[in-house]
């Protein structure tokens, strides 16, 4: 597979404020690629770099094989974008704006109508409101309908369903769905981890204007810890002092509870086949656990003055609260 | 408003059953004119301050330009005709023309326009321009009334306003001239407050009536556009004929006659209508939603015609609408000054005296000299189109409407020319209507038809320097796009020369600052083609600047 998007080492500063700061992001041509990190990470900047919108200090970044800031336009033809925070001119009616970008990004080629008006329909948009009329939701609607009416090999979506209704969010996942199976590539940036776990087939994490961590998530998922919790015939004992295994809570009648690292799964499992299982549930890291395992310790310092919940401790806490 | 029915009526009702609601109404009106003062803290004192050195400097001026009583009997005599007073104010100033009386007679209604100005924008970016971006929600969800931005922001203009009354009145009794005194200086700082209000209450009406702060001020800035040529047109006329004048609250400043007569009593009516409009005001704003305009939004095309899709198509309807508005503004300004061009003539044919000095300016007729005076005022309006038109991209593109467009295949450069063409085209387009407006009616109201031709050819002889003015914003816009208010600049330059540098006699080199200054004083003087064609190669080299310099920045995005 070639790379649709390949991005090395990128910078970026706003004066005083590092938006870049050494970012890397691989997104294979036909797959969905989540872009995860905190409001501020520079997940908007990256892909305002990769629209030639915005110029990079520094750094290497290519896009279907061009540069994104010398062949913009060239690039612009073949892609399509959703920003998360959509404007629409307050004369022009939704309609109309698909129209526009539609006709402007095809440089030449026909609008597919049906397909656009099938869209239309599917996200229950009224085409002749006025862009001032639209709630937030349904300008999200207007540019969502405008990128996947084109045929774009390539979709950059920034977190496109903020603001839309969870029926909304479910029509979404379709269209996606049916992109992707028509062989589109997908860079789909989001706060909406269930969108992303279920959508996405290989997810990078940024922090701070760089990548932590990127692969599929059964990758991430052999990383990070699995919550066990058993019931036992004999109250297990002894866990603690296993390698990779943190968080050990006994409760009453037989029950425990604990994280094991992914490397170290065998060996717990082998440990409470000891004390004879009754029943066990193990949850995978969830992609929320995935996220915290990387923002945590920012999580901590600022929540520093809660005094009771030690670090690891409150990070068993929401995984179990799932 | 929940008034209970009858209490609005009644007259016996107890306080205690009325005051609260009025009190619920303008709950919060305190606090809010505290947050106005704080955010217009550099604003307001610039303006202020401005308007006051201005006048204060323009004081000085007079003294040693026109020492000796000759030289102001001189210039009174200059004055003294249509062309003088159209500019000026009424004739009565001239019976006995003192430093007082020259400075009521020319500067007040040129500062009565600023101050209008001042009191509008003030009045927009309190209220509508609140409610457009969504902060007058937020603000209005907590403890304020339904009528405290209106009222705050009412109150706000209105301290601006008294400052520059007390300001003037104090700087120019102290100034030390004997014909300004105090009496008349009180009187000449609060005409200008009293029209500040006026147009504080005009915009507080038409904030109500569309839902864009831009269009609101527009509206606005269209009364007191009207209120000045209806004043002009009416001073034209000379003693007798100036009966448009009192349709206008300029016409009303001017005729309390500061340091001449010093009425008091045309400040009344101003108070009057500040007081009718303000009212207006608040009434409209019950009728309508929060956010909403008067007329209610209406449903559109569901598909975009095929030149609305093209980026010049689309320019264009984004333009549409300011276009038509200025397009309509100048025809009828054009047509309002032509008709006062015969009785121009008429009036000035039985003077020999002035029909020479006239001549001596450079004027083949009277009518002709006149006209090229009202050219500037035309071509101002229009650069203040072109200027409009020209930061556009800029507001698209603060606004995050620039975003998705230049994610498709459009060019950075085709989508910034394609505002730049509509705004040049457009200016353009102005011009002609104005020079047609104007040239119809003067034809018609001095019996030459040849004045049509002559007149539509020397509004359009301004061309070129529209194409600088928008060329420079676009230069501006692309190497410099926080600083591309400075634009504005130009226009500003061009009407404080072309008008003021006339009565003022501003040096050459002043004059010649202006891309406006070089253009040749159609129809009186000949035209020469080398200076609209070098400000033609400078407007291409500064668009061909500023398209340069769009393309290697940085968007700016939300």
């Amino acid at each position: 597979m070639t790379k649709a998007i390949s991005i090395a080492g990128l910078h970026k500063s706003f004066g005083r404020t590092r938006a870049l700061d050494g970012l890397d992001l691989g997104v294979e041509t036909g797959e969905v690629h989540g872009f995860l990190g905190p409001n501020g990470a520079g997940k908007s900047t990256t892909i305002r770099v990769l629209l030639g919108l915005l110029r990079a200090d520094s750094g290497a970044a290519r896009m279907l094989g061009k540069d994104p800031w010398h062949d913009a336009v060239e690039l612009h033809r073949r892609l399509a974008y959703v920003p998360g925070d959509v404007e629409l001119w307050p004369g022009l009616t939704g309609g109309e704006a698909i129209d526009l970008l539609s006709r402007l990004r095809g440089g030449g080629r026909a609008l597919d109508k049906r397909r656009r008006d099938e869209l239309i329909e599917r996200f229950d948009l009224d085409p002749t409101k006025k862009g001032r009329a639209y709630s937030k939701g349904n300008r999200q609607k207007v540019a969502i309908v405008a990128a996947l009416a084109s045929d774009a090999e390539l979709l950059l979506l920034d977190e496109p369903t903020a603001g839309l209704d969870p029926l909304m969010e479910v029509v979404f996942q379709d269209v996606i769905f049916e992109a992707k199976a028509a062989g589109k590539t997908v860079l789909l940036s989001s706060h909406i981890l269930a969108q992303v776990e279920k959508l996405c087939d290989r997810v990078s994490i940024i922090r701070l204007g760089r990548t932590v961590q990127s692969g599929t998530l059964s990758e991430m998922r052999h990383l990070t810890r699995t919550t066990i919790e058993a019931e036992t015939e004999r109250p297990a004992t002894g866990l603690d002092a296993l390698p990779g295994v943190h968080d050990v809570r006994t409760e009453e009648g037989g029950r425990v509870r604990f994280a094991v690292d992914g490397a170290h799964l065998d060996g717990a499992v082998r440990a409470l086949t000891g004390f004879g299982i009754r029943s066990l549930v193990s949850h995978p890291p969830t992609l929320e656990e995935l996220m915290l395992r990387h923002y945590g310790d920012e999580l901590a310092s600022n929540a520093a003055n809660a005094a009771n919940a030690a670090n690891s401790g409150s990070r068993g806490g929401r995984g179990e609260a799932r | 408003m929940t008034t209970a029915p009858g209490t609005g009526t009644s007259h016996h009702s107890p306080s205690s059953t009325r005051t609260p609601t009025r009190t619920r109404a303008l709950a919060g009106v305190g606090a809010l004119v505290r947050f106005g003062l704080r955010r217009d803290r550099v604003r307001l004192p610039v303006w202020i301050l401005a308007l006051f050195a201005g006048t204060l400097a323009t004081a000085g001026n007079y003294r040693t330009l026109y020492a000796d009583p000759e030289d102001r009997a001189s210039i009174a005599t200059t004055m003294n005709s249509p062309a003088g007073l159209a500019m000026t104010g009424p004739r009565h100033y001239l019976d006995d023309y003192t430093f007082g009386a020259m400075l009521g007679h020319q500067m007040l209604g040129f500062t009565a326009v600023l101050v209008g100005l001042m009191s509008v924008l003030t009045v927009t970016r309190h209220t509508r321009a609140e409610e457009e971006t969504g902060r007058a929600e937020l603000v209005r969800s907590t403890a304020v009334g339904r009528h405290a931005h209106l009222a705050a922001a009412l109150i706000v203009a209105a301290l601006a306003n008294l400052a520059l009354a007390l300001l003037l009145a104090l700087g120019l009794s102290g100034l030390g001239v004997g014909s300004v005194d105090t009496g008349g200086s009180l009187l000449y700082g609060f005409a200008h407050a009293a029209v500040g209000l006026v147009f504080a209450g005009t915009a507080a009406v038409t904030v109500q009536i569309t839902a864009h702060a831009r269009g609101a001020s527009g509206m606005a800035l269209a009364v007191i556009g009207a209120a000045y040529v209806l004043r002009a047109a009416g001073d034209a006329g000379g003693d007798g004929g100036d009966a448009l004048s009192w349709l206008s609250p300029i016409g009303w400043a001017q005729r309390t006659y500061a340091y001449v007569d010093d009425r008091v009593w045309p400040l009344l009516l101003c108070l009057a209508l500040a007081v009718l409009t303000a009212a207006a005001g608040f009434a409209l704003s019950t009728r309508r939603d929060v956010g909403a305009g008067l007329r209610a939004a209406r449903l559109g095309n569901a598909a975009a015609s095929g030149a609305l899709s093209r980026p010049l198509g689309f320019a264009l309807r984004l333009h549409r609408g300011m276009l038509l508005g200025f397009g309509a503004g100048l025809l009828l300004m054009g047509a309002m000054y032509g008709s006062i061009l015969g009785d121009a003539e008429d009036m000035l044919k039985n003077i020999e005296q002035i029909q020479e000095a006239i001549e001596e300016i450079g004027g083949a007729t009277v009518a002709e000299s006149f006209a090229s005076i009202v050219m500037i005022v035309i071509s101002v309006v229009a650069a203040v189109y072109a200027v409009m038109a020209a930061l556009r991209p800029r507001s698209e593109e603060t606004a995050g409407r620039a975003e998705p467009l230049l994610a498709t295949g459009l060019s950075r450069a085709r989508w910034a020319g394609s505002h730049l063409a509509v705004a040049t085209a457009g200016g353009t387009a102005l011009l002609l209507a104005a020079g047609i407006g104007f040239g119809a009616s003067g034809a018609a109201s001095t019996g030459d038809g040849a004045l049509f031709g002559k007149l539509t050819v020397a509004a359009l002889a301004y061309a070129p320097a529209l194409w600088v003015t928008s060329g420079l914003t676009l230069a501006l816009f692309g190497w410099f796009p926080r600083a591309v208010a400075a634009a504005w600049i130009v226009p500003v330059y061009a009407f404080v020369v072309g008008y003021l540098g006339q009565l003022l006699q501003f040096p050459d080199w002043m004059n010649n600052l202006s891309p406006f200054g070089h253009i040749p004083r159609l129809p009186a003087a000949e035209f020469d083609w080398t200076p609209p064609v070098l400000l033609t190669l400078l407007a291409a080299g500064l668009v061909w600047l500023g398209l340069a310099g769009f393309r290697r920045r940085d968007l700016e995005t939300k």
